[in-house]
């Protein structure tokens, strides 16, 4: 299916002389900064969609105290939309922002549908609910979508770019800038706007921001919209790189977490830090250690800063 | 007295029971029952639900030109979802509730291994799905399992045999943390030094892995002259996209598990001449019309594609094969499961989509290498590489 649309490099660039182990085979020197550079690059793009992952569950978090598990299925659905999307209307940006409203929608109605029936039970009902939504997402997501998995094209080609010994994806730079453009604006609209103002107000103690006229329910459902459109967002980016396919989101939901409470839960730095420094800790592991030790690393990571430093680095309100 | 009597009840009832034990298979030995059990749902539903497909596809087939010498087909297909603990329920189940003549599946080594476990016991003739060697071999404990898939052990020595023609001997390999890369890890580093290969990397991957170019970075530093990625699902093809955002222009020869146009599509320009060792079903339109597999390839994609609108897949193919032997069988044996046996095992030269089967007493697959061809990609498609 998106095999149609798949831009292809022209002929000369794609003849390779495949089966000639190429001069250059025998003559690169091995110095420890090359691939050492390379583990960075790959840990720092998967840091990013971490930390955006991470900045979901800190949003959602602060307004409710509650952890949203189905966090990690809304990357799945915003790459699986766009790509959609992207089928029908073959526009990277369109597929992009289409992607993203899509999302945002289907977090404001998990929150109404599956969460403001509840919301006078205790938290621990709640997490409970959102691990419900999350599995309820993924099975609706894989009657939809089928088992199989869908690619993204990349947004703006596939020749590698040469950074010193290392290479990357355009891609990855994508991720990288539009997800620090996101954290940007972000943090603005926290600072800046009149409503990301009452979203900390209430963050910081609800039953204030209550009783000077803050409608807290209404800053609840849009946390849940907001956070929804960041791991869309997410979704969306790493796709070209990682493929879509609707069991993609749990594992990065549990990395987002782990992120988020590595950096402190709650806090924007804490979770951007939380996610870049995951991303690439996991990244040293397989390249330096071993592959299998990959996922150990996170959890690893999250029990180390459970027992010694629950509030995590930057001390969130955990 | 009192427990007299109660002896007496008992023994009338064991006398009831063993009379409905006698009495049921009199009672459904009207069709010839057999029984199917796939992966078709949960994660290997990619090998399971092809092999579902292509079993009721033929059984509707049968039943609709009369059956078998007039006998008519009952299939009965169970579920395991991948679950080795459901496959042997199931097992249980067909062998001993529906008193099956035969099974054909599972479609995993590991649900394979513990259904034989049954079957073995009650004499049930098995025709397994999956790869791994080990589930026809020591053959003398094997005596009622047959498989139809090629084995690993045949990919990795076509493949050496080839690197080796092109005057490559040092490779790195990169296999799947699942039992099918772990198979072929055993394979690779077991058969490299007999083939004159010398492994100089050897890293793994999860299944679910999104990112392996850490792996491939550590294998770029030891130069190796050709990388062997094995691995099903998805994986492989970012790890062909990884390799190409290293710059790595080594050859990468990726397992039979990857052999489908879904990885084309998935590693997109990435593909262009990754080696694979494939069925022939795959490519069977570049083979010659002498080969004599290319008549029963063509005749079971064209009737999988006229049924459910896909092309067919070398996966629904190793059910297409069994169910082909085995009604060979049937016709010849009838409704006795130690004649099918015997029948199944006497089978010779029978072209099927995966292979010419021989079978013999000491061999219950009965494919030799010959069965995989390899294929390179080029623009988008397979062509054949040697």
């Amino acid at each position: 299916m998106v095999g149609d649309n798949r831009r292809r490099p022209p002929l000369s660039c794609r003849r390779r002389p495949y089966l000639r182990p190429g001069p250059e085979g025998h003559a690169i020197t091995v110095d420890n900064f090359g691939p050492l550079l390379q583990y960075l690059v790959s840990g720092l793009t998967n840091g990013a969609i971490y930390a955006l992952i991470a900045l979901g569950f800190g949003i959602i978090y602060n307004a409710t105290t509650i952890i949203n598990f189905a966090q990690g299925e809304m990357v799945m659905l915003g790459a699986l939309c766009a790509i959609s999307l992207y089928q029908l209307y073959p526009s990277l940006p369109l597929a992009f922002v289409g992607g993203v409203a899509l999302v945002t929608v289907a977090g404001l109605l998990l929150e109404r549908l599956a969460l403001r029936p509840a919301r006078d039970v205790s938290p621990i009902t709640l997490i409970i609910i959102t691990v419900g939504g999350a599995v309820f997402i993924k099975g609706l997501a894989m009657s939809f979508w089928g088992k199989e998995a869908y690619t993204l094209p990349p947004f703006s080609g596939s020749t590698p770019l040469h950074l010193g010994p290392a290479t990357m994806m355009p891609q990855n730079l994508w991720v990288l800038g539009v997800g620090a453009l996101v954290v940007a604006l972000l943090e603005a609209f926290f600072r800046l706007t009149l409503a990301g103002k009452a979203m900390r107000a209430c963050a910081y103690n609800q039953r204030a921001a209550r009783l000077v006229g803050i409608p807290a329910s209404r800053m609840v459902q849009f946390s849940f919209g907001l956070s929804a459109a960041l791991g869309a967002a997410g979704g969306i980016l790493i796709a070209p790189l990682t493929l879509g396919v609707y069991d993609m989101g749990t594992m990065l939901g549990l990395k987002g977490f782990c992120a988020a409470i590595l950096g402190g839960l709650g806090s924007s730095l804490g979770g951007v830090l939380g996610g870049l420094l995951l991303g690439v800790a996991e990244s040293l592991a397989s390249g330096l250690i071993s592959s299998g030790y990959r996922d150990a690393v996170a959890f690893f990571i999250l029990l180390v800063v459970l027992f010694w430093r629950p509030q995590g680095l930057v001390g969130g309100r955990g | 007295m009192k427990s007299r009597g109660m002896i007496v009840v008992m023994v009338g009832v064991l006398a009831l029971i063993s009379l409905t034990w006698l009495s049921a298979p009199a009672a459904a030995a009207e069709p010839f029952v057999i029984g199917g059990i796939f992966s078709a749902t949960g994660p290997q539903s990619y090998l399971g639900d092809p092999e579902k497909k292509t079993m009721e596809m033929l059984a509707a087939e049968i039943n609709a030109k009369g059956g078998i010498k007039g006998t008519p087909l009952k299939v009965i297909i169970e579920d395991d979802e991948g679950d080795s603990t459901k496959a042997r329920l199931h097992a249980e189940k067909l062998v001993h509730k529906d008193k099956v003549l035969a099974i054909v599946g599972p479609s995993l080594t590991p649900t394979s291994m513990t259904v034989l476990e049954v079957t073995q016991k009650a004499k049930v003739p098995l025709i397994s799905c999956a790869a791994a060697v080990q589930i026809t071999s020591p053959a003398d404990q094997r005596q009622y399992v047959f498989k139809t898939a090629q084995t690993d052990q045949m990919a990795v020595a076509r493949i050496f045999s080839y690197l080796k023609g092109k005057g490559i001997t040092k490779v790195a390999i990169l296999t799947m943390t699942n039992s099918f890369g772990d198979a072929g890890m055993k394979q690779l580093t077991g058969q490299a030094p007999g083939a004159g290969m010398e492994v100089v990397a050897k890293e793994t991957f999860g299944e679910k892995d999104t990112d392996m170019t850490p792996q491939l970075t550590s294998i770029k530093g030891k130069n190796p002259q050709a990388v062997i990625c094995w691995g099903t699902g998805p994986a492989p093809a970012l790890v062909a996209k990884n390799m190409k955002q290293l710059g790595m222009k080594m050859p990468l020869a990726q397992s039979h598990g990857a052999a489908s146009q879904k990885f084309i599509e998935l590693a997109g320009d990435a593909a262009d001449g990754i080696l694979m060792p494939a069925g022939k079903l795959t490519i069977y339109k570049l083979l010659p019309d002498n080969d004599p597999q290319k008549a029963v390839c063509k005749a079971y994609d064209e009737k999988y594609q006229a049924k459910y609108n896909k092309p067919a897949s070398s996966f629904g193919g190793y059910a297409y094969d069994a169910m082909g032997m085995l009604v060979l069988a049937l016709e010849k044996a009838g409704a006795d499961r130690e004649k099918i046996r015997e029948a199944l095992e006497q089978t010779k030269n029978y072209a099927g989509v995966s292979g010419v089967f021989n079978m013999s007493p000491e061999d219950h697959n009965g494919l030799a290498p010959d069965a995989f061809v390899i294929v390179k990609i080029a623009g988008n498609a397979f062509a054949l590489a040697d």
